[in-house]
């Protein structure tokens, strides 16, 4: 290991190491990927079920097999990579990456480029404020799925969990292949917040009872959980006193939403989008700081990895024209959220960065049918998408032409829902 | 008449679909496409999912390593398929594809490792 390279990769999940792969074929010699699990591979390694990969490896892969082919790649490249290793702080005067690792203490690295991949992490107790007793047996749904797939052990025997997002849904059949009692899965929102897909196959499959608009309002239990009060809530999801009862459990599991890790980014002075939590980025994934990118989760939630890799390759080309001083930094466009939509990423755009388009991920608000997402300069439409049903879990693509950018007059794009 | 209520999960929109058993065959109603039918037919007559799980493993740095069924194998026996997986322990090193139990309970699937051990 050296002290200087032209680019360190924060985190070694699949956006970093798309990241680094793209940066280097890209003609980047020098990386260096700073891992803090004794693995590359992040969250997939405990993925251990199926449907990952379908757009980019075009079959349908496990988590873990998506990250060893990642990690093949990683090696191919013949990429460096420092394992459990914690990076404490970036310094963006010196760009030097502070780290602290069991091997090698404390270590300062200097970069040209920096890429932040930390990937995000789950909503707590904490967070949603349940009111009750603190017994053991209350976990999030990927900390109890790291227990289960890599460390082999059972979180609990008769389970309610709170959240149908993808992991509390993968987990209940999990649960139940295992041989655990999963006695319901309550979801505060009128709708399942996980894909049909895992709703059919994690919960009807073994007749695990799915309550929406309900909500867990007390958890008892003095050492262990001894179970949890229920109950249904209005449409402003407050809970209806009448409607409470009493479920019979010794395992909480929460599964109530993601929340990209940005203490590093922050401390760098890395401006954050209120919406996605993560950083403002351009279109070729640079932040406002100079020199520092940010890619994948850490950036905003997605639900599919291969959005991800993608993303983070366009991020790592980013980095390699950066490091050959190709890459603008004026902004010429900037995108914002009009009717229906949540969040866009990237959030702005310079021209001349482009090689023909760009591609936008977002989020819309709530559940529609039938519509169509627009893309417009002024009143004039540059692009448009129409799909059958939009859902506020799921990712909503759109591609800009340069040529289409080019042509409109102005520079604001508003994206909406119509 | 037997009646079988599924959604059908071939696209986001997830129609909710019944399907009626009668005398003259199988009817599908509630699909607003013809993919429904088809994953309705499939489901009621031969379910078939991929089964992943862990093994227990010596060797190496966790207790335990993930595997999967090389191809879907028929629902109802997903949990015979479980309690022979609790009782196999494989040693490192491994690598994705290889096999872990051949022929699985008979069922012409192999259970195969999804993760290397190096
Ligand atoms: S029936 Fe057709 S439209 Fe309805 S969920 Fe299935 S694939 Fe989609």
């Amino acid at each position: 290991m050296k002290s200087s390279y032209e680019c360190v990769v924060i985190g070694g999940g699949p956006a970093g190491m798309a990241a680094a792969v793209a940066a280097k074929r890209n003609g980047i010699k020098d990386i260096l990927i700073i891992e803090r699990e004794k693995v590359l591979g992040g969250i997939l390694n405990q993925c251990i079920h199926n449907g990952f990969g379908v757009h980019h490896f075009k079959e349908e892969l496990t988590g873990p097999e998506y990250s060893s082919r990642m990690i093949d790649l990683v090696r191919a490249e013949n990429i460096e990579s420092l394992l459990d290793c914690m990076v404490l702080s970036v310094d963006t005067k010196d760009r030097t990456v502070h780290a602290i690792s069991p091997e090698h203490g404390y270590l300062q690295i200097k970069a040209k480029a920096i890429v932040l991949a930390m990937g995000c992490r789950e909503r707590t107790r904490g967070a949603i404020r349940i009111y009750g007793s603190r017994p053991s047996g209350v976990f999030t749904a990927g900390t109890a799925q790291r227990l289960m797939n890599i460390d082999g052990y059972m979180p609990g025997k008769k389970v309610v969990i709170l959240g149908s997002g993808d992991i509390g849904l993968v987990m209940a059949r999990r649960l139940t292949l295992e041989g655990a009692k999963v006695e319901m899965v309550v979801e505060l929102m009128p709708y399942s917040n996980g894909l049909p897909r895992n709703t059919v196959e994690c919960l009807y499959d073994y007749n695990i009872p799915l309550l929406l608009s309900h909500t867990v309002v007390q958890i008892h239990g003095k050492e262990r959980v001894t179970g949890v009060t229920i109950a249904k809530v209005d449409e402003n999801g407050r809970p209806i006193k009448e409607t409470e009862r009493f479920v019979d459990c010794d395992t909480l599991l929460l599964s109530v939403g993601l929340i990209p890790e940005n203490e590093i980014s922050r401390g760098a002075g890395v401006q954050l989008d209120p919406m996605t939590q993560g950083a403002i980025v351009g279109e070729s994934y640079q932040t406002n700081v100079e020199g520092i990118f940010s890619c994948g989760n850490v950036l905003h939630v997605h639900d599919v990895v291969d959005f991800v890799t993608e993303e983070s390759s366009v991020c790592g080309e980013g980095v390699a024209r950066y490091i050959a001083k190709n890459l603008q930094n004026e902004i010429t466009h900037k995108l914002t959220p009009g009717e229906g939509i949540r969040s866009i990423v990237p959030q702005t755009i310079n021209l001349n960065n482009l090689n023909e388009k760009v591609k936008l991920y977002m989020r819309v608000k709530e559940i529609s049918e039938k519509r169509a997402v627009v893309a417009s300069i002024g009143d004039q439409i540059i692009a448009k998408k129409r799909d059958i049903k939009f859902l506020p879990a799921q990712t909503v693509t759109l591609e800009l032409k340069k040529k289409d950018l080019l042509t409109a007059a102005g520079n604001e794009v508003v994206i909406s829902v119509q | 008449m037997d009646t079988k209520k599924l959604i059908c999960i071939c696209c986001p929109i997830g129609c909710e679909l019944q399907v009626n058993k009668t005398e003259n065959g199988v009817e599908v109603t509630g699909n607003k496409c013809p993919r429904g039918k088809k994953y309705a037919l499939s489901e009621i007559e031969a379910p078939k999912r991929y089964v992943t799980s862990t093994v227990k493993i010596e060797g190496w740095m966790y207790p335990v390593i993930s595997v999967k069924t090389k191809e879907p194998i028929p629902k109802e026996n997903i949990f015979e398929v479980m309690n022979v997986l609790s009782d196999v322990t494989i040693k490192a090193p491994v690598h994705v594809g290889e096999i872990v139990v051949k022929n699985i309970l008979n069922l012409g699937v192999d259970i195969i490792a999804t993760r290397n051990t190096d």
